[in-house]
C-alpha cells in the first residue's frame, strides 16, 4: 500500500504511551475495543482532530506553556486528508497573512526532524510557478515582489533558465516563471505524527480512536467534550476536524457555523523513471495547466485543480471512508493531458495509483481559523482550501496566540470564522461556491474578482430597480451592491476579457459617475452597511458605548458621530457612525462585513443587562445615499423643509419625510467625504422614495451610481475603510484619526491607555497616502493593493488600498510607512518628518512608480471647484 | 399549389427563354463548394438520379408549366428519373464535367458556420420520446419506449412517422412513410394505416360493438392511442372520408366473420392491401366537395413506402413496403452489437423482387420492366402505396384526369403516362411480413426510412445505437489496479472515451443521435461539427441533393419482460 511509502509509522515504537491498534482498519465504532488509557475528566484545551491542524496546535500551545491539552483523534494521528496530501510547502500565496503562515511552517518544519527526532522527509526542492501568459506573469511578478520584501527569496526566471532547473519540462509555450528556492517537500503525514511527539513530550495527551460527538455550550461558553468514550470538562475547544469541521460544528444543540465543504482531489504518482528523479529536483506548478507536478521516490506526483470538481460529502459524512474513495480517470484526464503536455518525455512512465484525496475548500478561497461568534471558548481551525501543509505550522501557532493571549501576534482578519455568518453554512450555497473555488485555485487572480455562485441572496428592495437600469454588482457577505451602471447602448467585455491587471474596460462609466457626484447629484443603494440600534432604559447605552467608543458619544440628540471601537492594544475593532436618536438610544452603521464580528465585540463587551437592548436592523432599512452639491435640493424639494448647512448642519441626523414616506432617518454623512445624505428608509417605502428622488432629481441631473465611484471618492478624500486599510492592529494615532479620539472625555474607554502612550511616544507606522507620479493609467499595469513601498529605496511597507482619482488624474494608494532601522531593522517611531523627507516609490509587479506621500488629504484642490456654501459641508469629516 | 410553390423558389426563372446553366452556375456552385471542401465527398452522395434532375431542372425552366414539372421533379419527384424525350435534351455527362470545372474556379469569400446549440435546435426540431408508462413502478411491457426524430431534406419533408398503441388488442404500432411526387399519400398511410391494421386485429365482437355504437350513435370505443409529436399533424378535411372508408371495411371483416382467430401476418397484409384498394377507390369515385376531390387524387397519384412494426409480447412484425428499412440491434455476449435486418427492401437491388416483377408481366415486357434500377425507368421502390399511374389502366388514368380538376389536368406528370405501359398493375402495396421472436439479447428495434440507409451501414447503426442506450449509463470507470499502464496509453484511452461520451451526452434522443452521425460523420466515422453545420445550413433547394429526408425510431426492447417470457414458455 503507497501510504506505507509516504508515512513510516515506525516513530510509534518509540512512544509506548500511545495505544498501537493491531486492527489495519480504520473504524469510527470503537467503543466496544478496550482502551488502555482512560480520558481525563478534566481539561483546559480539548483538540478535535489528529491532522496537521490538530498537532500543530497542540505543539504551539504545549509550548506556548499550556500543560493540560487533550487531543482526540477519531481514526489514527493524521490519517484523514493530511495523510493523503502531496506534502508541497509553498510560499506563494497572494494574501500576505497566509504568505507568513506558510513562511513560518516553512521554517518549522526545517528544523522538526532536529527537534522530535522524526523523520519528516523535509526536503528543499525549491518551486518554479510557470507563466503561459503574460497576465500570468503579472500576477507571478506580484508575488515575487511581496515574497522580496518578506526577505523570502524568489525570482522570476526565464524559460531558458526554467530547463536548466528542470530538465523535462517542455518551455516552448512558456513566457517566463517564478523561482522560489525555499520552498519545500515534507512528507505531511510524519510532519504532524513529528508535532504530536513534541506535544506529547510536552504534556499533551493524545487520544486516538476517541470520536467527539458534540460539545456541550452553556451560556454562550464551551463547557466539555461529549465523546463516544466520555465526557471532558473544558474551557476551550479546537474544531480542527478538517473536512468534518461543518458537520461537528453542527452537531451540539447550538450550532457553530464553519462554512466549508469537501471537493475531491486527485492526483497520480507513478513508477519511478529509468533513470530515477533527484529527491531535489524542484516542484513545479503549472497553474495554466492547472496541474502541479514533484518527484516522488524517482518518479512523480501530479494533481491539480480541474475546472468541474467533484464536491462530496454534501449530505455529510456516509459510509464511504476515505480511504475508499474512487478514482476516476475520466475526470483526471484533462489534467494528465495538461502533464502530458508540460512534460512529453513522462509518456512512457508507468502509473502507479491515482489517489482521491478530498480536500474541504471555504466561501472565499481562505482558510478559516477564530473564536466562534456564539460560543466562547469554541476555538475553529479549518477549510485549508488544499494548503494545509503550507500553512499548518503558522495557522496553529496564530490559534494557539489566539487561545493564550485572546489575538494573535498578527492581523488575522481576512481568516477570521466571523467574516462569515449563518448565512454562509447553506449546504446548497457551499456546493455551488466550492465548485467555483476549486478552480479559482488555479485560475488567474485579477482585480476586482467577483464569486458567480451562490449570488443574489441577499438583496436590496430596489435590486430589480436597479438591475434594469443597467447596474453590474459585486457581492459584500451575501450582499448584492452595484459596482456601477453601465449606460444603455454601451457594450461592455464579457467577464472573461474584462479580467486585467491594466485599466479596466468600466474606466469611463465609473467616471462619469464620479463627475455627477462632484457636480450634480448621484444614487447609491448602500443597504448592505450593518445597522444596529443600542437602547437602554436608562443611561446604560450611552455608559456602555463610552467605554467601548474612542469618541464623545454624549452629543445632543440628532448628532451623528464617526468613531472607532478599539480593542485595548487601540486598534480598530469596528470604525463606525453612531446617530444619537434619543438621549437613550443610538443607531449605529457599521461596514458590511461587521454583522457578525461587531455583533459579537459588542455582545462580548456590554454589559449583562436585560434593560439594555442591542438589535439588529440591517433588515429593516434601506440606505440611500444622496451624493453630491445637489442633494440639498432635491430632498429639500421632497420634504418642503430646509436642508441647507444652516438647518441641516453636517453630521446631523433627523426623522422626516420624504415624498409620502414619512419616518425617513436623513443623515448628512455620504462615506465620500463629498455633500450629502444618507438616507435609511423603513424597506417598504424604499422603492417609492428612490421613485421620488429620482423623478425630482431629473431636474439636477441626478443618476444612479455604483461603489466603484464611491471607493474612488473615498480614497482620494484618504479615508481609510475597516478591513481594508484599518484592522484590529491600526489605531487611530496611526491613520490621522486623532480627532476621533477623545482622551480627555472623563471616561474611561476601550485601549485609553495604548493610545495615551502613542501619543505621548509616537506611532510606529503611519497611513500614508501616495500620488503615482511617473505612472501611465492608460498603458502601466495598475495598482491593487498590497504593493510594496519603497522609501529611499528602502522597502517601508506595503499599500492597502488603491483607486484611480479622477479629480487628480492620478492614481492614489493608500498605505503604512513603517520606520525599520537600516542595521538592525528593528522598528522606530515614525515621525512627520519621517513621512515628508522621503523619496517614494511603489512596486507594482516589479515595476516600480515615483509616488508623492501625503499625510492630509488635498482639500485645497478640492475646494476651488466647488461653490463657497459647500465648503462647510465638506470640512465636516475631518471637523 | 404546385405551380405557386414553384415560383417562390430562387431558382425558378419562368419568364423568357434563359438557360438555366447560368444562374446555376453563378449562384449554386460557389455554395455547393463551400458545403463540400472535398469533390471526394459529393459525389458518392449524389446518385446519378440527383444528377440528371440537375440537368432536368436546367433544361425545363423556361417554360411555364414544364416549370411546374421540373420543380416537382427537383423538389418532390427525385424517385423518377427524367422521361427518355427529355433526357435527350441534356447530356448529363457534358453538365457533369462542367459542374467540376466550375467547383473548382468557384471562389468562396463568405462561410457560414451554425453554432453547436444552433446545430442542435435544428436536430432536435422534431424529436419525439415515449416510454410506456410504468404500474406499480414496473414495466410490463416489452417495449420500454422509443424515440423518434425526422430531418427534413425536401421542403416540405415528404417523410412521414406513426407510432401508437393498440387499445383493444395487445401490441404496438410503429412505423415510417417516404413519400415521393408529394407528401399526400404518406401523410394519408401515416393516418389511416394504423386503424386499418388495428381494425383487421380485432375480434368479431369487438368489430360488433363498435358497429352497433357507431349505428346507434354512442361514443366509439378508442381503438389507437397516437404517440404524436406537435408536428405530427391529422387531415381535419378529410377524417370523414376517411372514417367511412375504414367503417365499409370492418362492416365487411363482420360480415366475412370466419370464426378463426386473427393472425397478425394476415392482418398486416390485408390492412396495406385494403388502404391501399380504398386510396385508388377514393380517386376513381372523387368527392362532391373540390377540396377533397382534390386532396383523394392528389393521394392516389403520389406515393408512399410503409415499414411497420408491430410489437406484442415476444412476438415482431415487420411488414414493409418498398425501400424503408427495419433492423434489430443485438448485443452479443462480448457485449459487442450486432444488427440483423427485418426486412427486404423493395428496389432493383433485390433480386428476388425483380424477379417477382418479371413473372407478373408478359415475357416480351422483361426489357423495359426494370431500367436504369427502377421499374419502368422511373420508380425506384417496387412497391409502394398510391402512385396510381403505375397501377391504373390506361383509360382509367386518363378518364380521372380529365373529369378531375383543372390543377390535375393543367399538371404535365399526371397526364403523362409511363413508357412500355401495356399490362397495368406494375405496382403493388401488399407488405412482406416477417416474424421474429424476441430474445433477450434483442436491445432495440430500428426502423428508418431509406435516407439513413443511404448514409450508414446496418452494422455502424447498431454500434451507435447500442452505444448510445447502454455506454451512457454503462460506462465503466477505468481502474488501473495491477496493470502496466503507461502515462501515454491512459491518456489515449480517455481522449478516446471523452470524444465518445460528448457526442452522447448531446442528445436525449436515440433517434437524433443517430441522425446526428448520419448526417455529420466524417471519415473516421465520429461527428464532425463543421461537416454537421454545413450540411444543416444548406439552402432548401440544395439540401435535398446532399441527403435525403431521414425519419428514424428507435424502439427499445425490455429484455427484463422478454427474458420472463421466454421462462414461461420453457
Amino acid at each position: 500500500m503507497f501510504l506505507r511509502l509516504l508515512s513510516d509509522i515506525q516513530w510509534r515504537a518509540a512512544h509506548p504511551r500511545w495505544r498501537r491498534m493491531t486492527g489495519s482498519q480504520r473504524s469510527t465504532s470503537t467503543t466496544a475495543e478496550p482502551h488502555p488509557v482512560s480520558l481525563p475528566a478534566q481539561a483546559q484545551v480539548v483538540i478535535c482532530g489528529g491532522g496537521i491542524m490538530g498537532t500543530s496546535v497542540a505543539y504551539h500551545l504545549s509550548k506556548m506553556g499550556l500543560k493540560d491539552i487533550v487531543l482526540l483523534e477519531q481514526g489514527r494521528l493524521a490519517a484523514g486528508t493530511t495523510r493523503f496530501c502531496a506534502g508541497i510547502v509553498s510560499t506563494a500565496r497572494p494574501v500576505s497573512v497566509e504568505l507568513k503562515m506558510a513562511h513560518y511552517s516553512n521554517k518549522l518544519y526545517q528544523q522538526l526532524q532536529q527537534e522530535t527526532g522524526v523523520q519528516t522527509g523535509y526536503m528543499k526542492t525549491g518551486s518554479i510557478s510557470l507563466a503561459q501568459t503574460q497576465d500570468r506573469l503579472i500576477s507571478l511578478k506580484r508575488i515575487a515582489s511581496s515574497l522580496n520584501v518578506m526577505g523570502i527569496p524568489c525570482e522570476i526566471i526565464s524559460p531558458k533558465e526554467v530547463l536548466k532547473l528542470h530538465p523535462l519540462i517542455n518551455i516552448h509555450d512558456l513566457v517566463g516563471a517564478m523561482y522560489v528556492p525555499e520552498d519545500a517537500l515534507v512528507s505531511s503525514a510524519n510532519v504532524s505524527l513529528a508535532l504530536a511527539t513534541a506535544a506529547s513530550r510536552n504534556g499533551v495527551q493524545i487520544h486516538e480512536r476517541t470520536c467527539v460527538s458534540h460539545v456541550t455550550i452553556q451560556k454562550g461558553r464551551v463547557t466539555g467534550v461529549e465523546t463516544d468514550r466520555g465526557r471532558i470538562q473544558c474551557d476551550y475547544f479546537v474544531n480542527c476536524a478538517g473536512q468534518w469541521a461543518y458537520e461537528l460544528g453542527h452537531s451540539g444543540e447550538e450550532p457553530v457555523h464553519i462554512p466549508l465543504h469537501a471537493c475531491e482531489h486527485f492526483y497520480l504518482l507513478t513508477h519511478p523513471l529509468k533513470d530515477p528523479l533527484s529527491s531535489s529536483l524542484p516542484t513545479i506548478v503549472d497553474p495554466d495547466g492547472r496541474i502541479y507536478i514533484r518527484n516522488w521516490q524517482g518518479g512523480i506526483l501530479s494533481g491539480g485543480f480541474e475546472k468541474n470538481p467533484k464536491p462530496l460529502f454534501t449530505e455529510g459524512r456516509n459510509q464511504l471512508e476515505i480511504q475508499n474513495l474512487q478514482e476516476d480517470w475520466d475526470h483526471f484526464g484533462p489534467l494528465l493531458g495538461a502533464l502530458l503536455r508540460r512534460m512529453p518525455g513522462l509518456e512512457a512512465l508507468q502509473i502507479m495509483q491515482l489517489v482521491n484525496c478530498p480536500e474541504s475548500f471555504t466561501p472565499d478561497m481562505r482558510c478559516i481559523m477564530g473564536e466562534s461568534p456564539t460560543a466562547r471558548g469554541y476555538f475553529v481551525l479549518a477549510g485549508m482550501n488544499s494548503g494545509g501543509i503550507s500553512y499548518g505550522g503558522g495557522a496553529g501557532k496564530y490559534l494557539a496566540e489566539w487561545i493564550v493571549n485572546g489575538y494573535p501576534s498578527e492581523n488575522v482578519w481576512p481568516l477570521d470564522l466571523k467574516r462569515f455568518g449563518t448565512l454562509q453554512s447553506s449546504r446548497t450555497f457551499l456546493r455551488h461556491r466550492v465548485m467555483e473555488v476549486m478552480p479559482l485555485m488555479c485560475d488567474l487572480k485579477v482585480p476586482r474578482w467577483d464569486f458567480q455562485t451562490g449570488r443574489q441572496l441577499r438583496t436590496s428592495p430596489l435590486y430589480d430597480r436597479l438591475d434594469a437600469q443597467g447596474a453590474r454588482w459585486m457581492e459584500k457577505h451575501g450582499f448584492e451592491r452595484v459596482k456601477y451602471f453601465v449606460p444603455p447602448g454601451s457594450d461592455l467585455l464579457d467577464l472573461d476579457h474584462s479580467k486585467t491587471f491594466y485599466k479596466p474596460d468600466w474606466f469611463d462609466i465609473v467616471g462619469s459617475e464620479v463627475k455627477c457626484c462632484k457636480e450634480a447629484v448621484s444614487v447609491i443603494d448602500m443597504s448592505s452597511f450593518t445597522k444596529f440600534e443600542i437602547s437602554s432604559t436608562g443611561d446604560q447605552a450611552l455608559e456602555s458605548l463610552q467605554y467601548l467608543c474612542s469618541n464623545d458619544l454624549d452629543v445632543p440628540v440628532g448628532h451623528v458621530v464617526h468613531t472607532g471601537m478599539l480593542n485595548e492594544k487601540g486598534g480598530y475593532e469596528n470604525d463606525c457612525s453612531i446617530a444619537r436618536l434619543s438621549k437613550r438610544s443610538f443607531f449605529m452603521i457599521s461596514p458590511t462585513d461587521q454583522q457578525v464580528h461587531c455583533w459579537t465585540w459588542l455582545k462580548n463587551h456590554l454589559p449583562d443587562d436585560s434593560n439594555l437592548v442591542l438589535e439588529d436592523v440591517t433588515w429593516k432599512y434601506t440606505a440611500l445615499n444622496l451624493i453630491g452639491p445637489r442633494a440639498v435640493d432635491v430632498l429639500s424639494e421632497l420634504s418642503y423643509a430646509p436642508m441647507t448647512a444652516e438647518h441641516f448642519p453636517s453630521l446631523f441626523c433627523k426623522e422626516m419625510s420624504v415624498g409620502y414616506a414619512n419616518g425617513i432617518r436623513v443623515m448628512s454623512i455620504t462615506h465620500t467625504g463629498e455633500p450629502g445624505f444618507v438616507l435609511y428608509i423603513p424597506i417598504e417605502y424604499a422603492l417609492h422614495v428612490y421613485n421620488e428622488v429620482m423623478n425630482m432629481g431629473q431636474k439636477y441631473g441626478i443618476r444612479n451610481a455604483g461603489y466603484y465611484a464611491l471607493r474612488s471618492l473615498r480614497i482620494e478624500k484618504f479615508f481609510a475603510f475597516w478591513g481594508q486599510d484599518l484592522d484590529a492592529f491600526t489605531t487611530p494615532m496611526e491613520c490621522g484619526r486623532e480627532f476621533q479620539v477623545k482622551l480627555d472625555k472623563g471616561l474611561e474607554f476601550l485601549g485609553q491607555e495604548a493610545l495615551w502612550e502613542q501619543k505621548q511616544n509616537g506611532v510606529y507606522k503611519r497611513f500614508t497616502m501616495f500620488i503615482l507620479e511617473d505612472h501611465d493609467t492608460d498603458l502601466d499595469l495598475w495598482p491593487w493593493w498590497g504593493e510594496p513601498i519603497f522609501r529611499n529605496g528602502r522597502y517601508v511597507g506595503k499599500t492597502t488600498s488603491s483607486a484611480y482619482s479622477y479629480t487628480l488624474e492620478r492614481h492614489v494608494c493608500l498605505g503604512f510607512v513603517h520606520h525599520f532601522d537600516e542595521k538592525t531593522g528593528e522598528e522606530l517611531v515614525v515621525t512627520t518628518d519621517f513621512i515628508n523627507q522621503g523619496e517614494y516609490e511603489i512596486d507594482i509587479a516589479g515595476q516600480r512608480f515615483q509616488a508623492k506621500a501625503k499625510l492630509y488629504p488635498f482639500s485645497s484642490l478640492f475646494t476651488q471647484r466647488r461653490r463657497k456654501d459647500e465648503v462647510e459641508l465638506s470640512g465636516y469629516q475631518r471637523e | 399549389m404546385l405551380a405557386a410553390s414553384c415560383c417562390d423558389r430562387r431558382m425558378c426563372v419562368c419568364p423568357g427563354p434563359r438557360r438555366i446553366a447560368i444562374p446555376v452556375r453563378s449562384s449554386r456552385l460557389p455554395l455547393l463548394s463551400d458545403a463540400m471542401p472535398a469533390p471526394a465527398h459529393l459525389f458518392p452522395l449524389i446518385r446519378s438520379c440527383e444528377i440528371s434532375r440537375i440537368g432536368s431542372t436546367a433544361c425545363y425552366c423556361h417554360h411555364k408549366h414544364l416549370c411546374c414539372l421540373s420543380s416537382h421533379f427537383a423538389h418532390s419527384h427525385f424517385r423518377y428519373a427524367p422521361q427518355k424525350k427529355f433526357a435527350a435534351l441534356y447530356r448529363p455527362k457534358e453538365h457533369f464535367n462542367h459542374f467540376i470545372h466550375t467547383r473548382d474556379y468557384a471562389s468562396t469569400p463568405q462561410r457560414f458556420y451554425l453554432t453547436p446549440s444552433q446545430v442542435n435546435s435544428i436536430l432536435k426540431a422534431n424529436e419525439y420520446s415515449f416510454k410506456v408508462p410504468e404500474f406499480d413502478g414496473k414495466n410490463v411491457s416489452s417495449v420500454l419506449g422509443f424515440d423518434s426524430n425526422q430531418l427534413p431534406a425536401n421542403a416540405p419533408i415528404e417523410d412521414r412517422r406513426s407510432a401508437a398503441t393498440c387499445l383493444q388488442t395487445r401490441g404496438m404500432l410503429l412505423g415510417v412513410f417516404d413519400g415521393h411526387a408529394g407528401c399526400a399519400c404518406a401523410q394519408a398511410v401515416s393516418e389511416r394505416l394504423f386503424y386499418y391494421i388495428a381494425v383487421s386485429l380485432l375480434p368479431h365482437e369487438t368489430l360488433l360493438e363498435i358497429e352497433n355504437a357507431v349505428e346507434s350513435g354512442r361514443a366509439l370505443l378508442p381503438i389507437l392511442q397516437w404517440h404524436k409529436h406537435p408536428n405530427d399533424y391529422f387531415s381535419k378535411e378529410a377524417s370523414k372520408l376517411y372514417f367511412n372508408s375504414l367503417r365499409t371495411y370492418w362492416q365487411e371483416l363482420i360480415d366475412l366473420n370466419s370464426g378463426e382467430t386473427t393472425d397478425v401476418r394476415e392482418a398486416l397484409i390485408n390492412a396495406f392491401k385494403r388502404l391501399d384498394n380504398d386510396i385508388s377507390l377514393e380517386a376513381q369515385v372523387g368527392d362532391p366537395n373540390s377540396f377533397l376531390n382534390y386532396l383523394v387524387l392528389r393521394v392516389a397519384f403520389s406515393g408512399a413506402t410503409a415499414c411497420v412494426a408491430h410489437v406484442d409480447g415476444i412476438d415482431l412484425h415487420i411488414a414493409n413496403t418498398g425501400d424503408s428499412r427495419a433492423m434489430l440491434g443485438v448485443q452479443e455476449e462480448d457485449g459487442s452489437w450486432s444488427a440483423v435486418s427485418l426486412s427486404y427492401d423493395h428496389n432493383a437491388q433485390n433480386e428476388r423482387e425483380v424477379e417477382r416483377v418479371k413473372m407478373e408481366h408478359p415475357k416480351s415486357e422483361e426489357k423495359s420492366l426494370v431500367k436504369q434500377d427502377r421499374l419502368l425507368g422511373l420508380l425506384m421502390p417496387f412497391r409502394a402505396f398510391g402512385d396510381v399511374k403505375f397501377k391504373w389502366s390506361i383509360e382509367l388514368q386518363k378518364r380521372v384526369v380529365e373529369s378531375g380538376p383543372d390543377q390535375l389536368n393543367d399538371n404535365e406528370y399526371t397526364k403523362f403516362i409511363p413508357p412500355n405501359y401495356y399490362t397495368p398493375p406494375y405496382l403493388t402495396a401488399e407488405p412482406e411480413v416477417i416474424h421474429h421472436r424476441l430474445r433477450p439479447q434483442d436491445k432495440f428495434l430500428v426502423l428508418a426510412t431509406d435516407g439513413l440507409w443511404e448514409t450508414m451501414h446496418r452494422q455502424d447503426v447498431a454500434r451507435i445505437v447500442g452505444e448510445y442506450l447502454t455506454g451512457v449509463h454503462h460506462q465503466q470507470p477505468i481502474a488501473v489496479g495491477g496493470y502496466k499502464v503507461t502515462l501515454g496509453q491512459m491518456h489515449g484511452l480517455l481522449t478516446e472515451r471523452r470524444a465518445r461520451i460528448s457526442s452522447v451526452f448531446e442528445d436525449q434522443n436515440a433517434a437524433t443521435h443517430l441522425i446526428r452521425h448520419a448526417v455529420g460523420n466524417n471519415e473516421f466515422g465520429t461527428v464532425d461539427h463543421e461537416r454537421l453545420s454545413k450540411m444543416l445550413s444548406l439552402p432548401e433547394e440544395l439540401a435535398r441533393m446532399y441527403r435525403d429526408d431521414i425519419t428514424i425510431i428507435v424502439v427499445q426492447f425490455n429484455s427484463r419482460v422478454i427474458g420472463a417470457y421466454q421462462n414461461e414458455e420453457l
